[in-house]
C-alpha cells in the first residue's frame, strides 16, 4: 500500500465566469519513507499540489487516496484531525507566533491533539533539532535559522507520517539552510516521509526523488543520480 | 483542544496586549457599574423612604391645604389659608371621626434662635401637645408641651437634639429652664419672642427629607399668633387606631372638613386627605421609574461597549489572520477557532464586568457613607440579582458582539490565511 496515491487528479479554480485550470491529470504515488521534491517555477501548481496533498484543499476532479484510503470520504473536521496527525508543516516564513515562547509554538499542534504528556514531547521534538538551549526564548530573540529549526520542531510533535516542506531554506542563509537541510535528510534517514517544494535545483537535489511540475502537468518524475548530503554547520547543533 | 486550554490561551493573548484589553473592556466596565449603583442607589432611597415612614409612626393620615389631584403633589410655592384650628377641633370630635387616637396640626416656618450671643437659623414646628401621640420620639431632657401649655399659648419650646447642640454644648448648660428669644426669619425686627426651653428630643436623623434634630417645637397658637401673625394651619396629622380603618377615617375626615368648610361636591374641596404610607408608596413609585430610566441608560453604555467589543474582535480577527491559518494548518477545526475568539470576547466582557461590579459596589459603599454623613437612614444595599445580572448581561454581550468576528475567523480560508501578510 503506498502512502500517497494521486490518480487523475485535477484543479480549477472559478472566478466569477472565469475557469483557471492550475493542476490537469497529475498521477504518481509516494511510498513511506521516501524523500521527494516538487520542482516547478511559479505559478506552475506546484504550492497548490502541496495544499491538495496536506489536506489544506480538495482536487476538483480525480482521487487522493492516502494509507489506502480515498479522502473524498472525510469531512473537514477529520481532515483537519488527519492533518494534526499525519501531516507536519514547514513554511518558507517560518509561520511561528509572535509574543510567544519556543516551547510554546512547538506545543501549539499539541494543544488540538489527544496526546498525553504534552511538555515532554515538545521538549523531545525541540531537542531532536538542537534547540533545548531557547525553549523559553520569545520567538522574536532567535535567529532566522534557529526559527526554522524550531517551525521543524513544531512539524515533528506530533509524530506525523509525512512532513511537509515549502521553500524552506527560501528565507535563510546559505549556512541556516544547509543545517535546515541536513536536519530534514537525517529525519529521512529515520524513516520519516518528506516531501519538499522548491524552485531551486540545489535545494530539491537533497531529495532522492524530483517531479517537475509545469503548468499544472508533470514534465518528468525520476530518481535523484547525485544526490547532495548536507552538512550540519557544527557551531549551529551542538 | 480542551476548554482549559483554550483559557489559557486566550488569557495569554490579553495579557499581551494589555492596554488595549482595558480599553477595550472600559465601556462594559463603565455600564456594569452604572447598573450596580442605580441599583443600589434606587434600594437605598426606597428603603430610606420605608424608614421615614415607620419612624413617624404608622397609621397616619395627613391634611393639608389645599386642592390636589390624587396622584400629583402639591402646588409649590402657594400659601393655602383654608385649614385653621376649628377644623382640627372639629376633627377631634369622636362621634364624628371615631378611629382617631390623636389629632395634630402644625404649622412651621424659617426661625432665627437667639440665646446669648449664639445665633442660630433653623425651622420651627408650631404644634400641639397631640405632636407626641402622633409622631415617634423619645425625649432626651425634661418633657414635651402638655395639652395645658399647648391651650394656653406658654411660651416654651422643645428642641431638636441638633438645635441643643449648636446653642448649649460649648457652655456645658443645661438647656433646660434656659430663655431663648425666637422670631421668623421674615422680621427683621429685633428681640423676638422669649421662649423656656422645658425638653430636647433624642436624635433622630430625617425624615421626609427634614432634618427632625434641626428643628425646634412650640406651641401651635405661640407659632400662630406670636411669630408668624396668621391663623391657619399647614398640616394634620391624624393616628388611627388600628390599619384597617383607615380607610373608613380618611372618609369621615373628607366629610368633617366639607361640612366645615361647606362644600358640596368633591370637585371644590380646598383640602387633600392622604395615607402616609400611600404617600411613601408613590414616592417609591417614582424612585422605581427613576432606576427603571437610568438602568436604561446605563444598558446602552452596555450596548456602545459591546460595539467596542465587535470592534477590536474584528480587528483582532484580521491581525491575526495569518495565526488562524497557522492554527488551520496544524488541526484546528472551525470549531476550535470559533470557540477561541468567542471565549476570547466573553473573557473580556466578563473581565469588564468583574471591574464593574467592584467599582459599582465601591462607589455604592462610598454614597451610602456619604448619605449617612449627611444624616440621612440610608442603607448599603447591593442586591445579589444585580450582580447576577451584571454577570449575565456581560457574558451575554461577548456571545452577541463576539458571534461574528469567532465566525469570521473560523470561516477564514487555512491557504489564503497562511499567505496574508
Amino acid at each position: 500500500m503506498n502512502l500517497i496515491n494521486i490518480k487523475n487528479l485535477k484543479k480549477e479554480y472559478t472566478t466569477g465566469d472565469v475557469i483557471t485550470p492550475v493542476l490537469n491529470d497529475i498521477n504518481f504515488k509516494i511510498d513511506k519513507g521516501e524523500f521527494v521534491a516538487i520542482m516547478g517555477p511559479s505559478g506552475s501548481g506546484k504550492s497548490t499540489l502541496m495544499h491538495i496533498l496536506s489536506f489544506l484543499e480538495r482536487g476538483t476532479d480525480g482521487v487522493y487516496e492516502f494509507k489506502g484510503q480515498d479522502i473524498k470520504d472525510f469531512d473537514d473536521n477529520y481532515l483537519a484531525e488527519l492533518r494534526n496527525k499525519e501531516i507536519g508543516f514547514v513554511f518558507q516564513s517560518f509561520n511561528l507566533l509572535p509574543r510567544t515562547t519556543v516551547l510554546d509554538n512547538v506545543k501549539l499542534p499539541l494543544t488540538y491533539s489527544k496526546l498525553k504528556n504534552q511538555e515532554a514531547l515538545a521538549k523531545k521534538s525541540l531537542e531532536s533539532v538542537g534547540m533545548s538551549h531557547r525553549l523559553n526564548y520569545y520567538t522574536n530573540q532567535i535567529s532566522g535559522g534557529e526559527k526554522q529549526r524550531v517551525a521543524i520542531a513544531r512539524a515533528l510533535v506530533c509524530d506525523p507520517a509525512v512532513i511537509f516542506a515549502d521553500e524552506p531554506t527560501g528565507n535563510l542563509d546559505s549556512k541556516s539552510g544547509n543545517t535546515v537541510m541536513f536536519l530534514l535528510q537525517q529525519l529521512n534517514d529515520q524513516g520519516r516521509t518528506i516531501i519538499l517544494v522548491t524552485h531551486e535545483t540545489d535545494t530539491a537535489n537533497h531529495a532522492k526523488r524530483i517531479i517537475r511540475i509545469k503548468d499544472g502537468n508533470i514534465l518528468s518524475d525520476e530518481q535523484v543520480k547525485k544526490r547532495t548530503i548536507a552538512e550540519a554547520d557544527k557551531d549551529l547543533i551542538k | 483542544m480542551n476548554s482549559f486550554s483554550v483559557i489559557k490561551l486566550v488569557i495569554k493573548n490579553l495579557r499581551a496586549r494589555k492596554g488595549r484589553t482595558l480599553l477595550t473592556i472600559l465601556g462594559i466596565t463603565i455600564g456594569v457599574a452604572g447598573v450596580i449603583i442605580i441599583i443600589s442607589l434606587g434600594a437605598g432611597a426606597q428603603s430610606l423612604i420605608l424608614g421615614q415612614v415607620t419612624k413617624l409612626g404608622s397609621n397616619l393620615i395627613y391634611v393639608n391645604p389645599g386642592k390636589t389631584a390624587e396622584s400629583g403633589a402639591p402646588i409649590p410655592g402657594l400659601i393655602i389659608t383654608s385649614l385653621v384650628n376649628s377644623d382640627a377641633n372639629a376633627l377631634r370630635d369622636l362621634n364624628r371621626v371615631p378611629y382617631a387616637t390623636a389629632v395634630n396640626a402644625s404649622t412651621q416656618g424659617a426661625a432665627n434662635v437667639t440665646w446669648g450671643n449664639k445665633s442660630v437659623d433653623t425651622n420651627f414646628l408650631g404644634t400641639d401637645s397631640e405632636y407626641s401621640k402622633t409622631i415617634n420620639f423619645t425625649m432626651k431632657l425634661g418633657q414635651f408641651f402638655s395639652a395645658a401649655e399647648d391651650i394656653g399659648g406658654a411660651n416654651v419650646v422643645v428642641l431638636g437634639s441638633a438645635i441643643s447642640e449648636k446653642l448649649f454644648s460649648d457652655s456645658g448648660v443645661n438647656p433646660l429652664g434656659q430663655v431663648i428669644k425666637v422670631k421668623s426669619a421674615l422680621q427683621d425686627k429685633a428681640g423676638g419672642v422669649p421662649l423656656r426651653v422645658i425638653g430636647v428630643i433624642e436624635s433622630r436623623g430625617s425624615s421626609f427629607f427634614q432634618n427632625q434634630d434641626d428643628l425646634i417645637f412650640i406651641p401651635l397658637v405661640v407659632g400662630q399668633q406670636q411669630i408668624l401673625g396668621i391663623h391657619h394651619l399647614q398640616s394634620i396629622y391624624i393616628k388611627v387606631d388600628d390599619a384597617a380603618n383607615m380607610d373608613a377615617t380618611i372618609a369621615s375626615v373628607n366629610t368633617v372638613l366639607k361640612q366645615q368648610h361647606r362644600i358640596q361636591n368633591d370637585i371644590n374641596n380646598d383640602f387633600t386627605v392622604r395615607n402616609l404610607a400611600d404617600a411613601a408608596d408613590l414616592l417609591s413609585t417614582i424612585t422605581d421609574a427613576l432606576s427603571l430610566f437610568l438602568v436604561a441608560m446605563a444598558a446602552i453604555s452596555l450596548v456602545v461597549g459591546g460595539i467596542g467589543i465587535l470592534n477590536i474582535m474584528v480587528a483582532t480577527v484580521a491581525e491575526r489572520t495569518r495565526e488562524i491559518g497557522l492554527r488551520k494548518a496544524v488541526g484546528a477545526t472551525k470549531k476550535a477557532i470559533r470557540n477561541q475568539f468567542l471565549l476570547e470576547a466573553v473573557l473580556l466582557t466578563s473581565l469588564g464586568g468583574f471591574i464593574g461590579i467592584i467599582i459599582g459596589v465601591v462607589v455604592s459603599y462610598l454614597i451610602s457613607l456619604l448619605m449617612k454623613n449627611l444624616g440621612y437612614d440610608w442603607e448599603f444595599i447591593v442586591s445579589l440579582i444585580s450582580i447576577v445580572l451584571s454577570v449575565g448581561v456581560s457574558v451575554f454581550t461577548g456571545i452577541a458582539f463576539g458571534l461574528f468576528p469567532a465566525i469570521k475567523a473560523a470561516k477564514l480560508d487555512p491557504i489564503d490565511a497562511l499567505r496574508y501578510e
